[in-house]
């Protein structure tokens, strides 16, 4: 996904909370730290020279912990929030610049939000709270009903459309939610820690639905997270936000093998890393001994039960066109599987 | 240090022509502009003379089934519409029907004006800030001033009769509408209401599709108020000329008839307790979504 088109591009995004920003703007600019900004002078810095390109047809994920800034980005992207000042950039039109009536057909026409506590309407049915984006965009109820019946289903709430959100469990609530923001037809997709409020495991559930109708459907998703767990297993990039800075963006793989600073190599070093690393990562030259040949995009975990069970304990690695181009035998794979803090552990015994 | 003692007061000739000013300001005003005010509220007064024609004119059988069945669709209980059906016989059977009658007609005059003019003033103080502002104190001087200090001036500009009276009532019984529509569209979950924005609604849309839906609740709570104190108001309004149960509460007042007032005064009692049942419950079914097994 790296190297494909930028779908929306945000440009020295800045954004203070307070009576007066934008004297505090150029504090900021002359080098006013976070905490400074908070003491001193009594504004918060939401967002400081936000610089970010999105992939088109990829999942971007932006992760923080909370009061990282997470939440204000995402809203900056459809104008929830105005910016103190900056540029965000979609198909050529600059979204921080529209006029309300733009502004208002972009957000009923382009890009739909899913929201963490979901946001549902509780006077409306799920088929109700689901034909909500196309009714306001004028849509007639027929037809309006026909599109929310099909997402309804993808979603896997077929039968339940009769029923208000208040007798659905937190999963399917947002099961709404999705289908809501799907039904419109937007080609971006802003999820604002659409999972985090459900449990482990019905959150898992949640991942899968959407890493699904994504190969399908292709959409531009941004996808706000605290859950670095989440962040690698659904992201394509990922952009790391801290104190309303992105301290590192990258895909996946890269954030894991090479974390720009401890801060980050601190949140990683937990991370089971059989599920994130791919086997082109780590493979080596090929040689001439037999295996299975699995895909260079395989991960690790998945790949390990196939070569251990291979007679020569090892695998050959192909491309997307189905040539060989390395090879990894079980040693690396539990190498890569490895947490990185044991080898200096091991130096320090 | 007479001062000290003797709280410096306006002279007593100039207080006599502040007085005399002020009531000759408002006799002119009066003279200038009444019969255009009373043309204006002409249209009104028919109106309720013929919604209360229509009343007495249906046959009392019919009436009470009229109630009975919006009872059962409002509040789907039994117990609600036999006891209505009950006691608006029982006042019927006590002579009370024609008195009720009228009164009856006069509340559902008052309580669509009320909600005419209560809820969009209602919503323009839900959003904004400074109409609140503005608003809130009027609605504390129209609740908490003496009915009698506003009938005086509505009687010198109208006369006696049914429209003053039906202004007299508005004014008493409008507060609790206006506030809790106010209330009720402030209370809308601000995440919804950022769904909406992000979805694309216009102002409009998203007044009419989520704010008024989620606030009806309220606002059914301030229609029901408004019809408790218009019922409440029925007797002192009686005294400038609106006919109904309150004109024998008054006669029974000035004559000391002990039977005579109390009989009127239940009337008052049961349809307040009629009406009240029947809002009350329908409001509670507007938030049925809200069952269920919640969160």
């Amino acid at each position: 996904m790296s190297n494909s088109e930028t779908k929306i591009e945000i440009k020295h995004l800045y954004k203070i909370f307070g009576d007066d920003p934008d004297t505090m703007l150029q504090k900021v600019r002359d080098g006013v730290t976070k905490d400074e900004l908070n003491d001193q002078y009594n504004h918060v810095l939401g967002l400081s020279d936000i610089n970010l390109k999105m992939p088109a047809k990829g999942i971007q994920v932006v992760m923080g912990l909370s009061g990282s800034g997470k939440s204000t980005l995402i809203r900056h992207i459809n104008r929830l929030i105005e910016p103190t000042t900056g540029e965000v950039w979609i198909d050529g039109e600059n979204v921080l610049e529209m006029n309300d009536k733009t502004l208002r057909e972009f957000r009923r026409n382009r890009a739909s939000m899913v929201f963490q506590k979901f946001a549902l309407l509780p006077h409306r049915t799920v088929m109700e709270n689901t034909i909500y984006g196309l009714e306001i965009q004028g849509m007639g109820e027929k037809e309006a009903e026909k599109q929310a019946a099909y997402w309804i289903d993808r979603v896997g709430l077929a039968g339940y459309e009769e029923n208000y959100p208040g007798q659905l469990s937190g999963g399917m609530q947002q099961r709404v939610g999705l289908a809501r923001a799907l039904a419109t037809d937007a080609d971006i997709l802003l999820m604002d820690e659409a999972f985090s409020a459900l449990d482990p495991l019905i959150r898992t559930d949640m991942q899968n639905i959407l890493l699904d109708l994504q190969q399908e459907l292709h959409k531009t998703i941004v996808f706000i997270t605290h859950d670095l767990e989440e962040a690698l297993r659904i992201g394509d990039q990922i952009a790391i936000l801290r104190d309303g800075e992105v301290i590192q963006q990258g895909t996946p793989q890269q954030i894991v093998l090479r974390p720009k600073d401890d801060y980050i190599a601190d949140f990683t070093k937990d991370i089971n890393r059989g599920r994130v690393i791919q086997l082109k990562t780590i493979m080596k030259a090929p040689n001439d001994k037999a295996g299975p040949e699995l895909s260079g995009e395989m991960l690790v975990e998945d790949a390990a039960q196939l070569v251990t069970e291979s007679p020569l304990s090892q695998a050959r690695v192909t491309n997307d066109a189905g040539n060989v181009i390395g090879v990894v035998g079980i040693n690396d794979l539990i190498r890569a599987m490895a947490r990185p803090d044991i080898e200096s552990r091991l130096e320090e015994l | 240090m007479d001062w000290l003692t003797e709280f410096p007061e306006l002279g007593r000739r100039d207080m006599r022509d502040f007085r005399k000013g002020i009531d000759q300001g408002f006799k002119d005003f009066t003279r200038t502009y009444g019969e255009d005010i009373e043309s204006f509220f002409e249209p009104l007064l028919q109106f309720l003379i013929w919604l209360e024609k229509l009343l007495l004119a249906t046959p009392w059988p019919l009436f009470i089934a009229i109630v009975c069945v919006l009872a059962w669709f409002a509040s789907r209980s039994l117990k609600i519409v036999i006891g209505s059906a009950i006691s608006l016989f029982l006042i019927g059977f006590l002579g009370m029907w024609e008195d009720t009658m009228s009164t009856v007609s006069i509340i559902v005059v008052c309580t669509m004006l009320c909600i005419g003019l209560g809820l969009p003033i209602g919503i323009l103080m839900s959003r904004s800030d400074r109409a609140q502002a503005i608003v809130t104190p009027i609605l504390d001087v129209m609740q908490t001033i003496p009915s009698f200090v506003y009938l005086i001036p509505v009687v010198m500009l109208l006369g006696i009769g049914k429209v003053p009276g039906l202004i007299a009532v508005v004014i008493y019984a409008i507060p609790p509408m206006i506030r809790l529509t106010n209330l009720g569209i402030r209370l809308v979950d601000k995440e919804v209401l950022e769904a909406a924005d992000a979805f694309g609604a216009s102002p409009w849309q998203k007044l009419v599709q989520v704010q008024i839906p989620l606030a009806l609740p309220n606002i059914f709570a301030g229609v029901n108020q408004t019809i408790m104190m218009s019922l409440a108001m029925v007797v002192i309004a009686s005294m400038i000329g609106v006919t109904g149960l309150g004109q024998p509460v008054l006669k029974a007042i000035s004559n000391q008839y002990l039977a005579m007032g109390l009989l009127n005064g239940l009337a008052i009692v049961a349809l307040a307790i009629i009406f009240d049942r029947i809002s009350q419950s329908y409001g509670k079914r507007l938030q049925s979504y809200r069952g269920g097994q919640g969160e």
